[in-house]
């Protein structure tokens, strides 16, 4: 149950959501919600086909058709040298396709017309004439010497669009050579989609009078969306405004620029009126960023005890046609290399091989904290290989291998400095909640009577928060964030942030940081993001990095307005500084506790009586370079019964601990979990976007495309430990992503252990029923 | 095509062609954007309303079907500046993140509430399941409706306060 806004001391309280308000009255403002006067509507032409030359387009129909204002194709992108624009990966993605498409539903040519349906009706009668050109779908056909060369527009004629290596190759072989125990173990990560329930949209309003471009845009990354917009487009940044109003969910779908924005504002720069695209489920599902669609294969050299001592990893990655996957640029696998988990290995080696395969591109989305999701679920999965080879119990072998509290700072083998954990404790919390023993018990009776029950562990580590800039950037902008506090007379506060939530809170948890750190409560402050315009410059929303980039943002930036206030309350209370304290709500004098003054007592001062030599007002601003990323924790158990008719899996329970260190709002941070367990169970057992051979997407929309409802989502049950952030400025890690990514290797460990004893050591998700049932029936096994 | 339809208790006469879907009829005549399009295939419930009080998604109605016809939607939830139960239930329990769902998930969980005032949890989450929600996993949209359910029963007067001293300046 929520508590009142106006706590005071709200830090770690669960503090009732200021953004609700708005939203619980149908009162939220999202990008199809804005209607600016003489506002036309865009409508997209999409390719049939996955791969094909485009012989040529007839839009003379379309062009006729009524309220029609305007008919782009990419050569007309081209004459305004818009045909093209650059990815965060570092490739160039088309616009519109000049010349060929490479996959099915990419974007051909684009309507603008009076009305939506308007639009609609003239592009079915835009007539385009394609060529079919060989398909390449599978990413290992696609690095065979004769496939088809699908990026033409490269130097290098070649599918392969980039090698990567991370660890000590030579030590994982030598430890590799010597070791006793050898487990390998092929995993795929299937293709999925964040599908958040707002799909992406745009209303671009180029203002030729003013010669200034605004941009409501559905974006995790305002500030960058516009920096890149001032790149591709040529208009000055100064005159681009972006504006990220509420986001109906991103989960990673809303951090890449997508053409249907670019089309949306060259078409507005050609009228000098406002354009709104709204993209429909489907184009959302089939063209927007996917998730994952990795190839992989471990490797786990250990001890006979269980000991493991080198990890070895090589994985295919399938991008889509461009490579458009949203990494920092020095990091084309993302964070991948945090695959050795938890454990102590002595060394690792992981390679990772990218391709281009007619699909849609993407790859790093939903709650992935750059690939950490296939890494973790990798380790997490081989984990158990090992653990059923030895006959040891999985919640043993962990404890065995987990990197010891007094590691930390630990660096692993691959060269990450992990800031802090207690992973035995966490682990030992949700065995003894979820008893453990007594279900491993349960589990053996059960046998007995041939019926199927599985439990499943996952103890991962998380890698959140980019970053810090010697590492991190995005197109060259080192990944700070930042915040903007200002007082006003009253005592009450505006605070700007350069993050952009899509319903994690912040207007909530930021107003609660500040409020801690300046004696007040969450309601005196006003949190804003979104608009580019009036928020400080930052990297935006996504990889969990909001709390710990733009929250040490908020909390340093807080801290340098107590200085300054200090200096206001020693003029206020007629002593020198050295002779105040702060004890959270008021400033006093040093051993006279009742000579106080409090914040609202010197914002007022700061406009009405300001010691001699300061500035007036109190406000300040603080960019934050994060020394280190953040590394959550959790352990997650997962009880399953299956049903030997059906094969299908009933998740009995569901129990996550998290370990986020310091918390801001327990009750936001468990909303969290809920929803990104709900994505990993989908994860698990639902979703899936298969291509066939000619590169049709098989699962183009919701009807395919499975999101889980609440007759389908189990009961989660959550709970906490906390060992914080040594270096973060509130002690807190990020935690939103730590669901999806620690949830699907539990869900997927428990039919595994179900299986067992048939011999099953695996098997891809999604699991659906039909896969277990014919696993049942190649074993014998029927009601 | 003219239609006349009563929205929220307020009568409403407009010209739509025959194939304006009610829920664009609602957003961008009416400009009652609280109702929310997530889908193509009627799977999401986003959109879903109250036609004569029976719960319809509006991406799967024509407008001109509701000539004559009475509609509730999110917006006409709030009465006399007091929020519904429901809605301050979903404040009270964390039941929504980014809001998108909320509308069209408060609106399915006032139809239940009026067939069902007791509702078990299993109830709740079948009567919801043609609402998807992407952020919340459900598990606090269950528990704000139990909460309404014994709040409209009158075993609970408890109320947010926070809506109390802010829940009407936003309007």
């Amino acid at each position: 149950m929520a508590l009142r806004q106006t706590e005071m001391r709200p830090m770690g309280k669960p503090i009732g959501r200021k953004e609700d308000p708005r939203l619980i009255r149908g009162k939220g403002r999202y990008v199809d919600d804005v209607m600016l006067p003489n506002m036309l509507y865009l409508c997209i032409v999409r390719s049939p086909y996955a791969h094909a030359r485009i012989r040529s387009i007839d839009t003379s129909a379309a062009l006729a058709a009524p309220g029609v204002k305007l008919v782009l194709t990419g050569e007309d992108l081209a004459s305004m040298n818009l045909a093209w624009m650059p990815t965060l990966a570092g490739d160039q993605q088309m616009v519109m396709a000049t010349g060929k498409v490479l996959f099915q539903y990419q974007e051909v040519a684009a309507v603008v017309a009076e009305t939506r349906a308007q639009a609609e009706d003239a592009a079915q009668l835009i007539e385009v004439d394609y060529e079919p050109l060989p398909v390449v779908v599978d990413p290992f056909k696609a690095l065979a010497p004769d496939a088809p060369v699908l990026r033409e527009d490269k130097e290098e004629k070649s599918n392969h669009i980039f090698h990567w290596e991370a660890g000590d190759r030579e030590e994982t072989e030598t430890l590799f050579r010597d070791a006793p125990v050898i487990v390998s173990q092929k995993v795929r990560f299937p293709r999925v989609h964040p599908s958040p329930l707002e799909p992406c949209g745009c209303v671009a309003d180029y203002d030729p009078a003013k010669s200034k471009l605004t941009l409501y845009v559905t974006s995790q990354a305002p500030h960058v969306h516009r920096t890149v917009l001032a790149m591709v487009s040529g208009l000055p940044e100064h005159q681009i405004q972006v504006i990220s109003p509420d986001v109906g969910g991103g989960f990673g779908n809303k951090v890449p620029v997508y053409p249907g924005y670019v089309i949306a504002v060259a078409a507005s720069l050609k009228l000098g009126t406002p354009v709104k695209w709204i993209e429909t489920r489907t184009e959302n599902v089939a063209s927007s960023h996917f998730a994952r669609d990795y190839h992989m294969t471990a490797e786990i050299a250990a001890r006979e005890d269980g000991k493991v001592l080198a990890l070895r990893v090589k994985t295919i990655a399938d991008h889509g046609a461009f490579d458009a996957a949203a990494d920092p640029s020095k990091f084309p696998a993302g964070l991948f290399s945090i695959v050795s988990g938890s454990y102590d290995f002595k060394a690792a080696f992981v390679e990772v091989d990218g391709v281009y395969t007619n699909k849609a591109p993407g790859g790093v989305a939903y709650r992935c904290s750059f690939r950490v999701t296939e890494a973790s679920y990798l380790i997490e999965r081989v984990m158990d290989v090992l653990a059923q080879r030895l006959g040891m119990d999985p919640a043993e072998l962990r404890l065995r291998n987990f990197i010891r509290k007094d590691q930390f700072p630990y660096k692993s083998p691959t060269g990450w400095v992990y800031d802090s954990g207690d992973y035995e404790k966490t682990l030992k919390l949700a065995l003894d909640r979820i008893g453990y023993e007594e279900l491993r018990k349960e589990q053996a009776e059960k046998r007995a009577r041939g019926e199927l029950m599985g439990i499943g562990i996952s103890t991962f580590t998380e890698v959140v928060g980019a970053g810090p800039a010697h590492l991190f950037d995005i197109v060259g902008i080192k990944m700070f964030d930042s915040a903007q506090i200002r007082f006003h007379p009253t005592g009450k506060v505006i605070a700007r942030l350069g993050v952009r939530h899509q319903g994690q809170g912040h207007e909530t948890t930021f107003a609660q940081i500040i409020a801690e750190e300046l004696g007040l409560s969450a309601d005196d402050v006003l949190i804003e993001e979104g608009d580019t315009d009036t928020a400080p410059y930052g990297l935006g929303t996504y990889a969990s990095r909001s709390t710990p980039t733009a929250g040490g943002a908020a909390a340093l930036c807080a801290r340098r307005i107590r200085e300054k206030a200090r200096k206001i309350a020693a003029h206020l209370l007629e002593v020198s500084e050295d002779d105040v304290t702060w004890d959270g709500i008021a400033f006093s004098v040093k051993g006279l506790p009742g000579r106080s003054v409090s914040m609202k007592d010197v914002a007022f001062a700061a406009y009405t009586n300001i010691p001699e030599g300061l500035e007036p007002g109190l406000e300040a601003t603080y960019y934050y370079n994060p020394p280190n990323l953040t590394f959550p924790h959790g352990a997650y158990i997962a009880v399953v019964d299956i049903d030997k008719g059906t094969g299908a899996v009933k998740v009995r329970r569901f129990l996550a601990v998290d370990d986020c260190g310091n918390v801001i709002n327990p009750m936001i941070v468990d909303g969290q979990v809920h929803g990104g367990l709900t994505e990993g169970f989908a994860i698990a057992f639902m979703q899936d976007i298969p291509y066939d051979a000619d590169g049709n997407c098989l699962a183009p929309n919701w009807m395919d495309y499975l999101v889980p409802t609440s007759a389908d989502t189990p009961h989660w049950e959550t709970d906490r430990t906390v060992t914080p952030s040594p270096h973060h400025p509130i002690g807190a890690k990020g935690v939103g992503e730590s669901p999806n990514v620690g949830s699907p290797a539990a869900f997927v460990n428990a039919v595994v252990d179900a299986l067992s004893p048939f011999g099953v050591e695996h098997i891809d998700m999604p699991i659906f029923p039909w896969k277990v049932w014919s696993i049942l029936r190649e074993h014998g096994i029927s009601e | 095509m003219n239609i006349r339809v009563t929205v929220n208790g307020r009568p409403y006469e407009a010209d739509v062609e025959p194939r304006t879907l009610l829920a664009y009829f609602l957003r961008e005549q009416l400009k009652l954007t609280g109702t929310h399009i997530g889908c193509d295939t009627t799977s999401c419930g986003a959109c879903t309303v109250l036609l004569d009080g029976k719960l319809v998604k509006s991406c799967t109605v024509l407008a001109v079907q509701a000539d004559g016809r009475e509609v509730l939607t999110v917006e006409g939830l709030e009465k006399n500046g007091q929020l519904h139960p429901l809605q301050s239930a979903f404040w009270e329990e964390h039941a929504l993140q980014c809001g998108y769902c909320t509308p069209g998930m408060l609106m399915a969980s006032y139809a239940l509430l009026q067939e069902n005032p007791a509702p078990t949890e299993e109830e709740i989450r079948e009567a919801l399941s043609g609402n998807i929600c992407r952020c919340t996993g459900y598990v606090n949209i269950v528990k704000a409706v139990q909460l309404a359910a014994r709040k409209m029963s009158g075993e609970t007067q408890e109320t947010l306060e926070v809506a109390a001293t802010h829940g009407t300046s936003t309007d």
